[in-house]
């Protein structure tokens, strides 16, 4: 299934760099999250935007990880030739992330 | 017990003005806060005052002012804005000119400025060691502003300010004066301004807490998303607070638009740092007390950095770009010819950089989804590029438009822009080297 059945999250950005937060929809479902969606997975996806290592942080009592990706040098906000300058469409692209294992039921 | 009531009418330059009316009016508000200042901001609204001395405050603070002074004069609510931008002293004077204007008299309007800190940056740069400011030509830079703290609007909201307009400080900070200033909590009580430090995180984007940015079809639905209505928090004296909206009003507050708000560009959320705290957000936890009421409490905090952020706006040329419309059979097809020829003909234009997007196949994804098999129905072709001169960037544009009777069958809906660039650097001054000043304007 993909992330986003699981989870939801929005994109931040500072400077050169983008955050994402993965915010797990049940409690249940974080072990999961943590589990399945390392900062080394996070860095594979984003391989061709990122100019390093990514970092990871875990918030249990949320049920959230917070993602800190490097952008590639010269890649910030005010300079980006992107369309979108800022990375917000990030984290909907991160959602598309596959995992696996549980069968979800019915929705919240 | 004592509680404040704080909303937040603006999140950003071009907010929406209807929800902080609706705010000032219904959401029986001790204060309205208007964050209105974003990193690029400040360094445009320097150039503007470049151009005319009582000009660099935020462009759209005249129709904001318009919109809710009078309610808020006449309900006792008081006003803190980072619309002064560039210049908080015009921004301060313009204010009293609407207040007048309106019929307020005796309206008490600060400014405070000393966040300004350009000429500093230019005289220490020949020294600066390492990082991008290092390599920045001093004759690019156009504006240099440190992020003050919560400490250079006491003054003036302990003075009994109706309205207080700053240039730049951080964006939790007006939320944490205004309860400093309340709750007479000393600068240095790190556990409190670090709970104030969330409540101020959380509203400061206004909308994006009580619904905005959050609406996802058939996985995340939000009523009523066309009427938002903008937050409020009620903060205790212990800085814990309870998250709500006007009733009746759009959108929603649950815990999942609390935490997607609370980690928003938020880097280690055990320590975001601020001039007035390094607060600690891992601990925070959300209640929904009923629906739309979300009960926030567990923010801590530690000492203060001793140094402060400065945000140094670098001139860097020009960016031009042009837009193209292909559609039906072989619209990809068409649009990569297209994409192949510009490389070609803008190949000797001096351009530092140039990219392509083909929007709806890779404009966002490009190496990340692949592009996919399936033709689309349609697709535009982007092209943009940076220049040292303007003539050069508008280059681009032009080879684009000329795509209609030189490029490849179908093209159209050609749209262009040259727009000059401002870098954005970051580097820190010791919190000694900016001094806040305040002065008080009175309609």
């Amino acid at each position: 299934m993909q992330l986003r059945e699981i989870a939801h999250g929005r994109a931040g950005d500072k400077g050169d760099i983008v955050t994402l937060s993965v915010i797990a929809r049940r409690l249940e479902d974080f072990p999961l999250l943590e589990r399945q969606v390392t900062a080394e997975r996070v860095a594979a996806h984003f391989a061709a935007i990122t100019g390093g290592a990514v970092r990871r942080f875990v918030l249990p009592d949320l049920g959230a990880l917070n993602f800190v990706l490097q952008r590639r040098q010269g890649e910030s906000v005010t300079r980006s030739l992107a369309l979108d300058a800022h990375g917000k469409c990030l984290s909907s692209v991160l959602l598309t992330l596959e995992i696996e294992g549980a069968v979800r039921g019915e929705r919240d | 017990m004592k509680s404040i009531r704080i909303g937040a009418g603006a999140g950003f330059s071009g907010d929406r003005i209807e929800p902080a009316v609706e705010l000032a009016q219904q959401g029986e508000l001790g204060w309205l806060v208007f964050e209105c200042l974003a990193e690029r901001t400040i360094a445009l609204a320097q150039k503007a005052r470049l151009q005319d001395a009582e000009a660099g405050f935020d462009p759209l603070l005249e129709e904001r002012m318009e919109a809710v002074l009078a309610v808020c004069s006449a309900r006792r609510i008081r006003i803190v804005s980072n619309m002064g931008a560039a210049n908080p002293l015009a921004a301060a004077r313009k204010t009293c000119e609407i207040a007048r204007r309106l019929g307020i008299r005796g309206l008490r309007v600060a400014a405070v400025a000393g966040d300004d800190v350009l000429r500093l940056i230019k005289e220490t740069l020949p020294r600066a060691s390492g990082g991008e400011l290092a390599q920045t030509d001093p004759g690019r830079l156009v504006s240099a502003n440190a992020y003050l703290g919560a400490e250079a609007m006491l003054g003036a909201l302990d003075a009994g300010a109706d309205v207080v307009l700053t240039g730049r400080v951080a964006d939790p900070s007006m939320f944490v004066a205004i309860l400093a200033h309340e709750f007479g909590w000393t600068i240095t009580d790190w556990e409190r301004l670090g709970r104030a430090t969330v409540v101020g995180h959380l509203l400061e984007c206004a909308g994006q807490l009580t619904g905005g940015y959050f609406a996802d079809p058939g996985w995340d639905e939000v009523p009523n998303l066309a009427h938002l209505g903008f937050p409020i928090a009620e903060v205790g004296e212990d800085g814990a607070a309870v998250l709500s909206k006007v009733e009746g009003s759009g959108g929603l507050i649950n815990a999942a638009t609390c935490k997607q708000q609370l980690l928003y560009e938020v880097q280690d959320p055990a320590a975001y740092v601020t001039p007035d705290v390094v607060a600690d957000f891992s601990q925070v936890r959300f209640e929904q007390i009923v629906a739309d009421r979300v009960r926030v409490s567990g923010g801590g905090g530690r000492a203060r950095p001793e140094s402060l952020k400065v945000s140094i706006g670098v001139r860097d040329g020009f960016i031009g770009e042009g837009q193209i419309s292909y559609a039906g059979a072989g619209a990809l097809g068409r649009a990569r010819l297209a994409e192949a020829i510009l490389r070609e003909r803008l190949q000797e234009h001096s351009l530092r950089d140039l990219r392509f997007d083909l929007i709806g196949v890779n404009s966002v994804t490009a190496g990340i989804v692949p592009d996919g098999m399936r033709e689309p129905a349609e697709v535009r072709l982007r092209a943009v590029g940076r220049a040292d001169a303007r003539k050069a960037a508008a280059r681009i544009a032009r080879e684009v438009e000329a795509l209609y009777t030189n490029g490849p069958a179908g093209g159209g809906g050609v749209s262009q822009c040259v727009r000059e660039t401002i870098g954005i650097v970051s580097t820190c001054i010791p919190r000694s080297a900016a001094a806040s000043q305040w002065t008080i304007e009175v309609s």
